[in-house]
């Protein structure tokens, strides 16, 4: 069944998604850094101003020591989300929950949709929702729906998503999507062929509700090797 | 002469730090998270020196920058990012950034460059001050 799917677009495809991320990451843990560097050097500001006879306002340390710890969590949820981003090229057919792989997705878009004044909202499902799947591949097809619903939110600048359990498998809802009707076909569409090549490696299908803007991609509950 | 800076980044926490730690240096210092702010700033307000993010929401940071300096050319933008390239670099000198910098910054180094962008200002300034000057005498025939 795997001879059938277009390898290189899924390698071409794949890489891109993987370069984009990273670059992303890079850029946040770059701004975490910069914060960190400078709340340090005003600790360090404080000193030389103790040393030349002044005194340190404890408050002010207290807001300095909260203000670098603030960044250090923000700099290790980012580094366990790429972490998990790393290993989901691990093996080619595993286990995933939907909720958490959504979450992982939200996070690793958030760069993007806040250069782009948008929202992602994630509407927990009630109950766990797993399929097994190509992590990777189930990541990257997220990134190109979301990169997409992203330009279609129009004035509402939010994208909501959602993981829902249905009879035959899993089914992902991007909604909210106020101008996704008035998307014109043509070059660069949606879906484009890196989502045909994903799709079939993924054995989903894809659903685009115009009337209600929104986009449904529907999992079985098990992909093929 | 204490300059007049703004800082533009979209991390009000970096913009909170640095702020404290330039005006200690006896800066004047403005700071926005909105790009557009920014450049309403930069038409109401006479900056020495604007330290600009080149990743900003909804405006890109060169856009900002092109915008900037057809509002005021003599205006001198550091370009301060965590996003730096070579390519990236390249387009903002030639869009007139008067420097690159990349986050994290030693402050003593921005300090230094917002010195320098100061001083280059100023000179911008006398000479257009002089070629408006030397226009006027050769209006009127003096």
């Amino acid at each position: 069944m795997t001879m059938n799917w277009n390898w290189e677009l899924l390698s071409e495809t794949g890489l891109q998604f993987f370069g984009e991320m990273s670059a992303s990451i890079s850029h946040e843990l770059k701004n975490v850094m910069a914060i960190i560097n400078e709340n340090a050097g005003l600790l360090e500001d404080l000193t030389v101003m103790a040393e030349k006879g002044m005194p340190i306002d404890p408050e002010r340390l207290k807001i300095q020591a909260s203000r670098i710890m603030k960044q250090i969590r923000r700099g290790d949820d980012i580094v366990k989300g790429m972490n998990r981003f790393a290993h989901s090229v691990d093996e080619p057919l595993r286990q995933a929950e939907l909720n958490d792989t959504l979450g992982l997705m939200c996070t690793l878009s958030g760069r993007f949709a806040s250069m782009r004044g948008v929202t992602l909202e994630l509407e927990p499902a009630s109950a766990q929702i797993s399929i097994v799947t190509n992590p990777f591949f189930l990541q990257n097809l997220l990134w190109l729906c979301l990169d997409f619903a992203m330009s279609v939110t129009g004035a509402i600048k939010k994208v909501v998503l959602k993981a829902e359990k249905i009879e035959t498998g899993a089914k992902i809802c991007f909604s909210k999507l106020q101008e996704l009707g008035r998307k014109e076909p043509g070059p660069g569409s949606f879906p484009g062929e890196r989502e045909a090549a994903l799709l079939q490696a993924l054995k989903a299908r894809l659903e685009i509700q115009k009337e209600s803007g929104e986009l449904h991609l529907l999992f079985p509950a098990q992909a093929e090797r | 002469m204490s300059e007049k800076v703004l800082l533009v980044d979209d991390e009000q926490d970096f913009l909170e730090a640095m702020e404290t730690r330039m005006k200690d240096r006896g800066m004047e210092v403005s700071t926005t998270t909105s790009a557009a702010d920014a450049l309403k700033k930069v038409e109401e307000g006479a900056f020495d020196a604007v330290v600009l993010d080149l990743m900003m929401p909804e405006m890109d940071g060169l856009e900002v920058l092109k915008a900037m300096k057809e509002k005021r050319p003599e205006l001198q933008i550091i370009l301060l990012t965590g996003y730096a390239t070579v390519q990236k670099g390249v387009e903002a000198m030639k869009f007139g950034a008067m420097d690159f910098i990349e986050k994290p910054a030693d402050l003593k180094v921005l300090t230094e460059k917002i010195h320098q962008a100061s001083a280059q200002k100023m000179v911008l300034v006398e000479k257009k001050i002089q070629e408006k000057v030397k226009k006027l005498i050769q209006e009127k025939g003096w």
